[in-house]
């Protein structure tokens, strides 16, 4: 199974990426150590970190109507720092795995585990005969990866 | 946290640190044996005394200590062979009574290194491939002997005993668990990728059953090639097939799940819905691929894994199956044969060109292997045929080779596929 493990952040990293501190490179390196097992480990598929909420955007929907706002955004239990994604056997596995991630954050932090939806789990969306169809182009009407 | 979520949090800790364990104690102890049962040992006691303690801060040297009190114990009690592992079991208690924290520092120099020992050690030729699988998704894998029988559709009896023997011939041979170097490890690889890719082969094309595939399989042999190529030494030439095989199963598990059609039919790739071709899986096949090319593996020198992921590779990079650039398949098979000769690849090669050239093509090069012993009873000999007679419009020869080819494949799935077929011989009349 996959999981996306999602990082959050408890406070802004206010600070450049451009001019990091001791404490961010060893923070990086710690990271990357780590990063290293899991690919040794074979269970590593993708992860990227995220710039802060000062470049983000949130589009809101309510029906019809978009409102795009700017960030930085104050609700900081919401920010994203990150994420990685696993394939793993079970959640027991990716738990014991996300519990050795090292922690890059100032005080308490989060990581929260979310398996995927996979193809089998959406099947009540697509009909037998569309899934025997070919479509053109390279998105599936379930539109999940 | 109740008694039975701290059991599974500890299993998983020990699944995730088995196979580095059972590697670290092989090469002390030199035994896969008595690796496999002194680690088996240092779980109960991690089930005995984690609950009580906390899992350790590192769970694997903790795991490792005991594993190796353990071994030591367990050679002392064999009588039969004294003197030998008395020097042994000497040279492992300066090691086994440190503390945690300095076996930690030992492993971290090394575990990689040891788990790619013991990889290269199941995998040795002087086993057979079938005993090689059987070995590594049990220590490597850490599959139970019955799921490694219910993967294989054999019985426990049979995988249990191939394991055992397996064991025992690594201890006639007296190998050392040691990762070869140089010219050796080059020509080793190619044992470790053939279990490697025979692994996900059974899993990818399962050869008898009522499924078409076994994705645990698959999942398993990803996983090892993943291992495999995070283990091996970046930028060693043989490194070039290791991704090259990586990029060929990430990119084919990319279409594991539009191979099959709703009632579980066999789907061809051709008429695959490529919407439903998994994009994260596809572009780490691509990626992979990318890494071995830029090893030197773009002209003649190319491997067959490497020859085999970029032909993979042009179908996943067609957007629509009429995009596929067919003449540069048929090029790279004209390379893999001979690289790899095989009856099978010519028969793909054969397919290519009457993609590429047209179905004469085809039933030309088709016409030439057809007397090949390999090929005799192999049920996708006669389904080519079938389709190239299709399309050159003889439809009672396109109907008969369908009709053999259906009472000569093992698989169900793929049986109802050629009925199918064979019927539509039937509509264009």
């Amino acid at each position: 199974m996959r999981v996306m493990v999602i990082a959050k952040a408890n406070e802004e990293m206010g600070k450049s990426m451009a001019a990091p501190t001791p404490e961010m490179l060893e923070a990086f390196a710690a990271m990357d150590k780590f990063t290293e097992e899991l690919v040794q480990a074979g269970i590593f598929i993708a992860a990227a970190g995220l710039q802060n909420s000062a470049q983000a955007k949130r589009i809101v929907c309510e029906g019809a109507k978009r409102t795009v706002l700017d960030g930085p955004f104050a609700e900081s239990r919401e920010l994203i720092a990150g994420f990685s994604i696993w394939e793993v056997k079970d959640m027991d596995e990716a738990v014991a795995w996300a519990k050795r991630a090292p922690n890059c954050m100032p005080g308490k932090s989060e990581m929260e585990i979310r398996p995927f939806y996979e193809a089998e789990d959406l099947a009540g969306f697509v009909t037998p005969e569309e899934l025997a169809t070919p479509r053109e182009g390279t998105r599936g009407k379930l539109g999940v990866a | 946290m109740t008694a039975g979520e701290t059991n599974r949090a500890i299993e998983a800790t020990f699944r995730i640190e088995r196979a580095r364990l059972i590697a670290g104690l092989a090469r002390l102890v030199r035994s896969v044996d008595l690796a496999e049962e002194a680690a088996q040992d240092a779980l109960v006691a991690a089930l005995s005394e984690w609950p009580k303690t906390g899992v350790p801060a590192n769970p694997g040297a903790w795991l490792m200590a005991v594993g190796k009190r353990r071994a030591i114990d367990a050679l002392r009690r064999d009588k039969m062979r004294e003197r030998k592992h008395e020097e042994i079991a000497r040279a492992l208690d300066g090691v086994s009574n440190g503390p945690a924290e300095a076996i930690a520092t030992a492993m971290d120099d090394d575990v990689g290194d040891e788990l790619l020992g013991l990889i290269f050690t199941a995998c040795h030729p002087v086993l057979s491939p079938d005993a090689r699988a059987a070995l590594t998704l049990r220590v490597i894998g850490g599959l139970s002997t019955d799921e490694i029988a219910r993967a294989f559709l054999s019985s426990e009896t049979t995988i249990a005993q191939r394991i055992v023997r397996a064991k025992k011939t690594i201890a006639k041979a007296g190998l050392g668990f040691e990762v070869p170097r140089g010219a050796e490890r080059a020509a080793r690889v190619p044992s470790v990728l053939e279990v490697i890719y025979l692994i996900f082969n059974e899993g990818y094309a399962a050869t008898a059953g009522d499924d078409l595939v076994r994705p645990d399989l698959c999942l398993e042999a990803q996983r090892l090639g993943r291992m495999l190529a995070g283990l091996m030494p970046e930028d060693a030439p043989e490194n070039a097939e290791v991704l090259g095989l990586l990029a060929l199963m990430e990119i084919q598990a990319s279409r594991l799940r539009a191979r099959t059609g709703p009632d579980g039919v066999f789907i061809p790739l051709t008429e695959q819905d490529r919407a439903r071709w998994d994009p994260l899986l596809m572009h780490r096949g691509l990626d992979a691929l990318a890494r071995a090319e830029a090893l030197g593996g773009t002209g003649d020198d190319r491997g067959p894994y490497v020859l085999q992921a970029a032909l993979a590779a042009c179908h996943a990079r067609a957007r629509r199956a009429a995009d596929t650039d067919w003449p540069r398949i048929a090029a790279l098979y004209d390379r893999l044969r001979v690289v790899m000769p095989s009856p099978v690849v010519d028969l793909n090669r054969a397919i290519a060109h009457s993609m590429a050239f047209g179905p004469e093509a085809g039933l030309k090069l088709v016409d030439e292997i057809a007397d090949a012993a390999a090929l005799r009873d192999y049920a996708p000999l006669p389904a080519a045929r079938g389709d190239f007679l299709f399309r050159a419009g003889r439809l009672a020869e396109a109907r008969s080779e369908f009709e053999t080819a259906a009472t000569l494949t093992r698989n169900v799935r793929e049986r109802a596929f050629l009925l199918v077929r064979a019927d539509a011989c039937d509509g264009k009349h």
